[in-house]
C-alpha cells in the first residue's frame, strides 16, 4: 500500500530542451504528416519560431522529467505495477523546438479504490517557457493494481 | 484546412474519425523511443509476462496521440483549450485503432465560443479511450 504521507510531495523542477529531432521522430511514429510537425523550413514559412510539438508532448515533457525508477522507489512500489489512468492538459501556448521546458510535478492525491486493491496516485504539473509563460498544465492518474 | 465555424456546427454532429494501421511491435518500440516513455511493459515481453500479462501492451498515450491527430486534422491545434483522457482497456499487438468524436455541447464561456466534443478509441475488442477535449471555434 502507499502512504499517504506523500500528497503534497513536490518533486524538483526539472528544465527540458525541446528539440526539433525528437519532434520528427514522434510525428513520424505517430503518423503525423503536416508540415509544422516535420518540416522545420515550412514551419517557419508559416510564421512559427520552430516546429510545432504536438498536443500530447506535455505528456512527453513529464516522463522526461521524471526518473520512473525513483518514482517508484519514492512510493515503495514496482513498476509491473503501474499503468496509466488518466492524463488531462490543458492548454495555454504552443510549445515550440527551441523552447525550454521547465516541469514542475507535484502529488496532489492518492486515492484507495476496491478496498485498496487499486490506488491512484494523482499528480498535477505545470508547464513553463524560457519566456516564463505557463504553456500547459496536466493532471495524471497513475493506478497501482495490487491485485 | 477548412477551419468549421462555430455557427456551422450542431450538436450530435460527428467529426471526421481516424483509423489507425494495427499497432505492431516495431509501432511500440518506435514510440517508446520518441515519447520517453521507457516502461519495459511496452516493448519487453519477458517483463509484460512478469506483470501478468501474455504479451507487450500498447501505450495508453500512443492511441492518445492519435486522438490528437483527429482533433488536429479538423481544427488547427491552437483552437484545443483542454482534453482529458480516461484510459479503459489495453491496445494489444495487431489491433486497429478507431477514433471517433461528436460534439456534445456549444457554449460560450470566458468570451469565446467553445464546443466540447466526446470522443473514443475503440479497438475490435473494446472500448480504450473516452475523452472529452473543448476547442474554441469563430
Amino acid at each position: 500500500m502507499i502512504d499517504k504521507k506523500h500528497i503534497g510531495y513536490e518533486f524538483l523542477p526539472v528544465t527540458v530542451p525541446v528539440e526539433e529531432g525528437r519532434l520528427k521522430f514522434l510525428a513520424k511514429t505517430l503518423g503525423e504528416t503536416g508540415d509544422i510537425y516535420t518540416n522545420p523550413d515550412a514551419a517557419i514559412a508559416a510564421g512559427l519560431p520552430g516546429l510545432l510539438a504536438p498536443p500530447t508532448f506535455a505528456f512527453m515533457l513529464e516522463i522526461d522529467a521524471l526518473d520512473l525508477v525513483a518514482f517508484m522507489s519514492l512510493l515503495g512500489e514496482s513498476l509491473e505495477k503501474l499503468l496509466h489512468g488518466e492524463e488531462n492538459f490543458k492548454y495555454f501556448a504552443p510549445i515550440y523546438s527551441g523552447d525550454k521546458i521547465t516541469v514542475c510535478k507535484k502529488i496532489t492525491d492518492i486515492i484507495d479504490k476496491k478496498e485498496g486493491t487499486l490506488q491512484f496516485v494523482i499528480s498535477e504539473n505545470t508547464f513553463t517557457n524560457q519566456a516564463g509563460e505557463i504553456v500547459a498544465e496536466t493532471r495524471t492518474n497513475y493506478v497501482f493494481n495490487h491485485k | 484546412m477548412k477551419i468549421p465555424s462555430f455557427d456551422s456546427l450542431k450538436v450530435g454532429e460527428e467529426i471526421p474519425a481516424l483509423i489507425t494501421p494495427p499497432v505492431t511491435r516495431h509501432t511500440l518500440a518506435l514510440y517508446c523511443g520518441a515519447s520517453g516513455d521507457h516502461n519495459p511493459i511496452h516493448v519487453d515481453i519477458d517483463f509484460a509476462k512478469s506483470s501478468g500479462l501474455d504479451d507487450v501492451i500498447a501505450h495508453g498515450m500512443l492511441s492518445t496521440g492519435y486522438l490528437a491527430r483527429m482533433i488536429t486534422n479538423w481544427v488547427p491545434q491552437s483552437a484545443l483549450r483542454s482534453w482529458k483522457n480516461r484510459f479503459t482497456a489495453m491496445t494489444h499487438i495487431g489491433d486497429i485503432v478507431t477514433c471517433t468524436g461528436k460534439i456534445t455541447e456549444k457554449f460560450e464561456e470566458g468570451g469565446e465560443k467553445l464546443v466540447r466534443l466526446e470522443l473514443q478509441t475503440n479497438t475490435a475488442q473494446a472500448q480504450t479511450i473516452i475523452a472529452e477535449a473543448v476547442v474554441a471555434l469563430e
